[in-house]
Order: structure tokens, then C-alpha cells, then sequence
């Protein structure tokens, strides 16, 4: 990889004094950035760790609110979290216990990886994250393949997800990498569902609002039989083709909707 | 290169790094504790698993800087102090738990921190926790039956 200089700052206010110089980059658990640094994909003149920033730190669980800080790693948010049970096991499942102990809600989210299972938990959950300058609702947040509605600097700070009624997330692994194939989360908010979709679609994840609306009038898996989806905008590589993905999707959100 | 402390091993230690310095790579060569392996260096294999701050991490996937003030322990850390081998290591000797030994330190610093976590792990617990470990020797069901003697020890 490229030399860079790396930043330690110890306070949030520092961290984004750092990132406002041009070409600076933001260094969260670096699971997807130190390979994505050592493939020469990316080449910042300064990283900015917030790996040291104890208000970047913690989970607090209110009436029917999980707030999670930005730099909380994935291990801590799946020991912790216990009145969103679906939300610990989605974070206790991504990759495996050493990548947990670094990886962060923030720098997951940040990334949009098209096959990352967080950004389908906020989406259905239509968590808000939050960020040094404003408050974005999920359904405002993804943008597409690794976009986001993040300025140039900005940092996410803290993601609040309402706590649903029920909730499952199933994930279709790829064995090799641990990212989702396909993966599914189902939340109920009363009589709204909302079903968000990870691994399958060329632009990242994606609410899939024909199976919502099949479920808000009968929640059960049965409600999902006569839809379809359409495989044109699916991912095709060599772990699936597109039309192996859009039936996974309707699997794997029959087999969340029956676990909920 | 800027100037780095941490505890390694329980002794307190510093180097110059660059920023692009892996922990992995300051271990190995600036301290020369050559223990902690570097496998595929692309956070997969899990030779390198090294503990900061009491947790496993892969240390080809974390800045030496991002150590700074951290305790780190390396595979050379579990031996006993009068250099005899400690409890998971003496189970992987015992139970054959090793063929090339390549991957073998990391196995070791995950077993020792799934046992801090769970003393007494099931079967399923012991591979469940070794997802990030890959041994290419396929020794994996002696290195199950070595962490569930150190368990038992």
C-alpha cells in the first residue's frame, strides 16, 4: 500500500478538524479499508483513526430506541444489544470474532457495501443515523454501489434504530467471505413491514416494497409465494447468477418472515 | 515515521513505524517476535491473531499506530514464565493439534480468547469461533479436540 500519515485524534471534535484537509479519509474498524489500502483501490494522503475516540464508543437502549455509537464494534454491539434481538445476531454473525472485534456500525454503514449486512438492518429498521452535522433516515442514507448521502468530511456518529415489534435477518453466505449472497431483514412496526434486501442488487441495498405490502395485509410466509422478483438488476458473478439471487431473495424473506 | 509504545508481552516496548506500518509487521520486525505468522496478509487466514487489549483481532488488518498505548499479546506470551509450555499450547502438543504449524499460533490466540469468553465451549462453539482460521493442513478435528482438552485442564 501507498505510505500515508496516519491521525490518532482523541476527540470527536479533533477527528473533524482532521478530515476537513483535503485528501484525508476517515479510518473506522479498517476491515474493508486496510485490504481495500493494500489493493491500491484507495490512496488517502492522511487517515484520520477514530479507533481512540471514547465518544464514538457504546450502546444505550432506551424505550423502544437501540442507540448505537458510530466506532461501537460489531462484537460489542452482539454482546450487548438485548431488546433488538435480530440487530445482535445480524452484528454476531458478519464476518468472524477477530474482524468483529475491529469492524464498526459506522464504518460498515460509510462503506455501503452492496453485500454488507448492516445497511439492510438500518434500512428496515429506518434507523437514523447521525452524523456531525444533521440526522439522516436511513431511506435517505443509501445511495448505491458504496454511495451515500455522506458529504465530503462528514462523520457518522450514532445510529438510533427503532426497536420493531418483530424482526429477523437471514443471511445466505458466501462461504469464502462471509458477506452475504443474499441476505433478508424483515421488521414489523405494528401493521407496516419492511423488508430490506442486502447481496442482490447491482445498486446495494434495496427495500423490496411488493413483498412490504403483501405482508402488511397478511404477515406469513405464505404471503410471498406468488411474488416474483425481477433478476435484471441482480448481481451475477461466479458464487451466483442473477436469477439464482432473486429467487434467493424471495427464500430467504419467506424464511424471515417465518422466524419472526 | 513517527514513534510508537505499547505493552507487548508485558513489557513495555516502542518503535518507529510508518503509517502504513501493520501490527502484524512491527512485531515480526521490529521486535522480532517472528511467532506471529503472516499467512494470506488479506484478514482471511487468521495466522497473524494477535490480542489487543484482551481481544483477537488480525494483526495484518490493524495499524501498529492503532496499538499505540494498547497491551498486546503474541503467541510468544503463552508460554509459562519458566518458558515451559502453557495450558492450550501443551493440549495442542498432546493431541496432535498441529501438522505444518503454520497456522497454529493464531489458532492458539483464538482458542485462548474464545476459552477467556467461554471456559467450557461445545463442539459447534470451538468451530463456530474458528471461522477466521484456516488451516490448510485440514487438521481442524485434532485442533477441536486440543481446545477441548485445554478446556477441560
Amino acid at each position: 500500500m501507498y505510505d500515508f500519515a496516519l491521525q490518532r485524534p482523541q476527540s470527536l471534535n479533533e477527528a473533524i478538524e482532521a478530515l476537513s484537509v483535503e485528501g484525508a479519509q476517515a479510518l473506522a474498524g479498517g476491515q474493508t479499508m486496510i485490504p481495500t489500502l493494500k489493493n491500491r483501490l484507495a490512496s488517502p494522503d492522511v487517515l484520520v483513526s477514530i479507533g481512540g475516540i471514547s465518544e464514538l464508543q457504546g450502546v444505550s437502549e432506551t424505550d423502544g430506541t437501540v442507540s448505537i455509537k458510530a466506532g461501537t464494534t460489531h462484537g460489542v454491539v452482539a454482546a450487548t444489544v438485548e431488546s433488538y434481538p435480530a440487530l445482535a445476531s445480524l452484528a454476531g454473525n458478519i464476518g468472524d470474532p477477530a474482524v468483529r472485534n475491529r469492524g464498526t456500525i459506522g464504518g460498515s454503514l460509510a462503506n455501503n457495501d452492496p453485500s454488507a449486512c448492516y445497511p439492510a438492518a438500518a434500512l428496515a429498521s429506518n434507523a437514523s443515523i447521525t452524523t456531525n452535522k444533521r440526522t439522516i433516515s436511513a431511506s435517505d442514507f443509501f445511495m448505491g454501489l458504496f454511495e451515500t448521502s455522506l458529504d465530503e468530511g462528514e462523520l457518522i456518529t450514532q445510529v438510533d434504530f427503532p426497536v420493531p415489534d418483530a424482526a429477523n435477518y437471514q443471511k445466505f453466505d458466501q462461504p469464502a467471505s462471509r458477506f452475504a449472497l443474499v441476505g433478508v431483514f424483515v421488521a414489523k412496526y405494528g401493521n407496516d413491514v419492511r423488508v430490506a434486501v442486502t447481496g442482490a442488487s447491482e445498486d446495494g441495498v434495496f427495500r423490496w416494497s411488493e413483498a412490504e405490502s403483501a405482508l402488511a395485509g397478511n404477515f406469513s410466509s405464505s404471503a410471498i409465494d406468488g411474488l416474483e422478483v425481477d433478476p435484471e438488476s441482480m448481481i451475477e458473478d461466479i458464487h451466483g447468477s442473477r436469477s439464482y439471487r432473486a429467487n434467493l431473495v424471495k427464500v430467504m424473506t419467506k424464511r424471515a418472515v417465518a422466524a419472526c | 515515521m513517527s514513534t510508537v509504545t505499547m505493552t507487548v508481552n508485558g513489557k513495555s516496548v516502542s518503535g518507529e513505524v510508518e503509517g502504513r506500518t501493520l501490527l502484524s509487521d512491527f512485531v515480526r520486525n521490529n521486535l522480532n517476535l517472528t511467532g506471529t505468522h503472516i499467512g494470506c496478509d488479506t484478514s482471511q487466514c487468521g495466522a497473524c491473531v494477535v490480542h489487543v487489549g484482551g481481544k483477537a483481532v488480525k494483526s495484518c488488518t490493524i495499524f501498529a499506530i492503532e496499538a499505540e498505548g494498547s497491551s498486546v499479546t503474541t503467541i510468544e506470551g503463552m508460554a509459562n514464565p519458566d518458558g515451559s509450555l502453557g495450558t492450550i499450547q501443551q493440549a495442542f502438543q498432546d493431541n496432535h493439534g498441529l501438522q505444518c504449524g503454520f497456522c497454529t499460533p493464531g489458532m492458539v490466540m483464538s482458542a485462548a480468547a474464545l476459552l477467556e469468553e467461554n471456559p467450557n465451549p461445545t463442539e459447534t462453539e470451538i468451530r463456530e469461533y474458528l471461522e477466521g482460521n484456516i488451516c490448510r493442513c485440514t487438521g481442524y478435528h485434532n485442533i477441536v479436540k486440543s481446545i477441548q482438552a485445554a478446556a477441560a485442564a
